[in-house]
């Protein structure tokens, strides 16, 4: 046999030399379309247009029902809201969630993992929407609806079917769209 | 105070950092020659003050100081000790301000102790350092404050999440850290030699000991990472090619290629612009893998805290350093004089087959693990497993452990297979003994049966190289590798035999009945209610004996129910032998027969013939690859002391 080059003479050939560096902008080009690509990277749900999940969560609050995933089909809409007191964004939402309290929209709210003393602590200071608490102390409702993080919230119509999921907190702006997919679930 | 001083220190790190840069770089010039004494000095300090500023987070972690929004967030002041130690480290800030402490620390430590190499080399390298830490510092102080204070003092943290509180996590991440950050300084080194265009012996022999540290630790991480998922996933896997698994198994691959390489370059002064590439990459590979992680930008079940802005920074300093250091090595490369040359079957043809065939198997990695990310943007979702995974990387595993039975029985420079041959006899003949005797017993997928029968030789070939050797004198680095090559031949039989003897069985049983799986008879004695803090659970009580006349042991798998929901998980039982394992797992009631009295449970049960091997085996290849680092300093320090005795007799005698 003879002498082989070695590893470096082929890196010698000009091209060589700055293929790692074009492999890196490739790499580089395609996180950028990653990270601002505009279809958002959320996780969604695959429940949404399929009824809720079966559940029957305890009471979150002294005096305040649990919540019963039945009393969602009662033939009317309702807005489900995952929460919890430990979650800052969902201090972000709660004047929102109090708008569409006040526009009469019954709010059905889901503490995850979260005290009682915590709970009423938030809701002393952020204002109290919610008709029913269920406390879903492990995060299995949660896991169970798909969601993958606090604050997310859906519209569920009046056979219990959601409609709607979003995610994160419900800002000024997002109040139109969450009425009028209300609407539709009324319909 | 505590959490200022820390800030402060974090401040004044990131200050003397800007100065190492800086005067490391005006060092290099005649005219700043002066400003070049600087900089030792500057790099311990700097490491000392990154190291105050972590000890500051510990200590606010330690006293629940509520009034740290970092604390608030993540630590509660019910959590026994350790765990709120460890929790300075479980979230993005801490984790990023122990990232620069151990990046300071290392630096520290090279200005310490580092004698050989040039002066300007180690100029170079420490700004190169000085620079990498720099970004980080710029990240977390303007995107990700530890330090930064919440106003009004919450009354009680948040940090409950049971799942953390849980020891082997704890540990996890900062062994995997300290794996990543230690390749920073061979990252640095690198760039200090394309600098200064000195690469060498010298060059290759001061970064081998960072290189080898870092991959003992990267290798324990990795181990542990995968037996906890195997323990407490209860799926019965143990490697899912997860983004989070690959993102710690590139940086490996590149750093046991660069390894490799190192000891090439340190022996024989070859493969000189291929280690500097290496070493760019091994540590490139250590921060895309920490962003892919951090920015959310992969869905995986480890990604947290999905957040473009975090992740736009971390991009924007990757394209600093990483593309920086390529266009650095673009335009130097060229000029760093090729090696020394050698015949293709010497010790430098193995060992390039072997940096070759890592090479390509981090490529199969990067691509599967990039490609939902590709397919995404053209706008398809994908999944990228096991099936593509496994076959490609095998593809170049298998040439490269071939090779791996002989490369270390051949010479440096030229070499004749005749020469080795005839050792290569056992091996190659265990080899097919068991290749066929397997093919015999049949029904083994192809890959098993490659892994089992390579295993064979490899176990044989690996400690040839102690054949005619004194035990005694043979050097510690020879042990090392002698034990690592071992350790993957363990390891490589335990997975291959756990994927090719696994027997499962999914039964239905009541009270009393035996079954059985394999060699184990399994008797469900009872099944009982258990009652936990926001659970309960039925406990079976299984009664379980190897063979005909052995004791007979207790399992206590659980099916937990949470409550309300809907949902229920599984806590796997293990019974561990020394040619295998044991799984168990409860699953629910079974749906009653019309007119049975008796209720009937689900069972699932797996016997896997020597599959903690598979983690012995991880364990031995970091051993080895300690060994050989002690081995390495061991030697280096005994040169410095003769050096130092024979500087101060000639001083005596001088005078």
């Amino acid at each position: 046999m003879s002498e082989h080059t070695p590893k470096s003479a082929p890196l010698a050939g000009r091209w060589a030399i700055w293929l790692p560096l074009a492999l890196f902008l490739g790499f580089v080009a395609l996180v950028i379309v990653g990270l601002y690509r505009p279809a958002d990277r959320n996780v969604a749900s695959a429940l949404v247009g399929k009824p809720m999940p079966q559940f029957d969560l305890p009471a979150a609050l002294p005096g305040r029902p649990g919540l019963d995933s039945r009393v969602l089909a009662n033939g009317k809409p309702h807005l489900v809201n995952i929460f919890a007191s430990w979650c800052i964004p969902c201090r972000v939402e709660a004047p929102q969630l109090g708008a569409l309290a006040k526009a009469g929209v019954p709010i059905e709210g889901i503490s995850v993992r979260d005290t009682t003393e915590n709970l009423q602590g938030f809701l002393q200071q952020n204002g109290d929407p919610f008709q029913r608490i269920g406390a879903d102390d492990d995060g299995k409702v949660q896991l169970a609806l798909g969601s993958s993080g606090v604050p997310e919230t859906y519209v569920v119509d009046g056979k219990g079917r959601i409609v709607y999921q979003h995610i994160g907190e419900i800002r000024p702006e997002h109040l139109g769209l969450l009425l009028e997919k209300l609407k539709e679930a009324g319909q | 105070m505590i959490a200022e001083l820390g800030l402060a220190a974090l401040w004044l790190a990131a200050a003397l950092a800007g100065l190492q840069l800086v005067a490391g770089s005006l060092g290099l010039s005649t005219r700043g020659a002066v400003l070049g004494e600087a900089v030792r000095p500057v790099a311990v300090v700097q490491g000392g003050l990154a190291l105050l500023a972590f000890a500051c987070l510990i200590y606010v972690f330690a006293v629940t100081d509520l009034s740290v929004k970092l604390v608030a967030l993540n630590s509660h002041s019910m959590k026994p000790l350790v765990f709120k130690i460890a929790g300075a480290w479980g979230n993005h800030e801490g984790s990023m301000l122990l990232w620069v402490t151990v990046m300071g620390l290392g630096g520290a430590f090279v200005a310490l102790v580092e004698k050989r190499l040039p002066e300007r080399t180690m100029l170079a390298t420490l700004a190169g350092q000085a620079f990498v830490s720099l970004g980080f510092y710029a990240f977390l102080l303007v995107a990700s404050n530890p330090f930064e204070r919440l106003s009004p003092v919450p009354v009680e943290g948040n940090g409950l999440n049971p799942l953390l509180q849980d020891l082997g996590l704890a540990f996890h991440p900062p062994t995997l850290y300290l794996g990543y950050v230690g390749l920073s300084i061979a990252f640095s080194f690198a760039i200090g030699a394309l600098v200064t265009r000195e690469v060498g012996p010298a060059f290759a022999k001061a970064m081998r000991p960072w290189v080898l540290g870092a991959w003992i630790f990267l290798t324990m991480g990795i181990t542990a990472g995968s037996y906890w998922a195997y323990y407490e996933l209860g799926w019965g896997g143990w490697w899912f090619w997860d983004p989070v698994e690959n993102a710690s198994l590139m940086p490996w691959l590149a750093a046991t290629a660069l390894l490799h390489s190192c000891g090439v370059l340190a022996a024989r002064n070859a493969l000189r612009a291929w280690t500097i590439m290496l070493g760019v990459v091994a540590f490139s590979m250590s921060m895309i893998g920490t962003f892919l992680v951090r920015s959310g930008i992969l869905t995986s079940v480890h990604a947290f805290a999905v957040d473009p802005q975090r992740g736009t920074f971390i991009l924007a300093l990757l394209a600093i350093y990483i593309g920086g250091a390529l266009v650095l090595f673009g335009l130097r490369a060229a000029t760093v004089t090729e090696g020394e040359r050698f015949a293709f079957v010497s010790r430098e043809g193995a060992l390039v087959v072997n940096n070759v065939m890592l090479s390509a198997i981090l490529g199969i990695v990067l691509f599967g693990t990039l490609y939902p990310l590709f397919a995404e943007a053209m706008g398809a979702k994908v999944s990228v497993g096991p099936p593509y995974f496994n076959p490609m990387s095998a593809l170049f595993a298998v040439p490269m452990l071939v090779v791996l039975m002989v490369g270390p029985l051949l010479r440096w420079r030229r070499d004749k297979f005749a020469r080795v041959g005839r050792s290569l006899v056992i091996p190659a003949m265990l080899v097919a003994t068991a290749g066929i005797a397997l093919l015999v017993a049949g029904g083994i997928a192809l890959l098993p049966w490659l892994g089992l029968a390579l295993s064979a030789g490899l176990g044989w070939a690996s400690i040839l190289p102690l054949k005619a050797r004194n035990l005694r004198r043979t050097p510690l680095p020879i042990w090392g590798m002698v034990v690592a090559h071992f350790g993957i031949a363990v390891s490589l039989f335990g997975m291959s035999s756990e994927s090719a003897f696994s027997i499962e069985k999914l039964v239905a049983v009541r009270a009393g009945e035996v079954t059985q799986v394999g060699p184990w008879g399994v008797k469900l004695d009872t099944v009982e209610p258990v009652a936990g803090p926001n659970w309960t659970a039925m406990e079976a009580r299984l009664l379980v004996r190897y063979g005909v006349d052995r004791k007979v042991t207790r399992m206590l798998p659980q099916s937990r129910s949470f409550w309300a929901p809907p949902q229920q998980t599984s806590e796997s039982a293990l019974l561990t032998r020394w040619n295998g394992q044991l799984y168990a797992v409860l699953g629910g009631e079974a749906p009653k027969v019309a007119g049975e009295k008796q209720a009937r449970w689900q069972l699932r049960l797996w016997w896997k013939p020597f599959a903690p091997l598979i983690w012995i085996g991880g364990l031995l290849i970091a051993l080895g690859g300690l060994l050989a680092l002690i081995g390495r300093v061991a030697a280096d320090v005994r040169r410095i002391v003769a050096k130092d005795k024979i500087a101060y007799r000639r001083e005596k005698q001088g005078r």
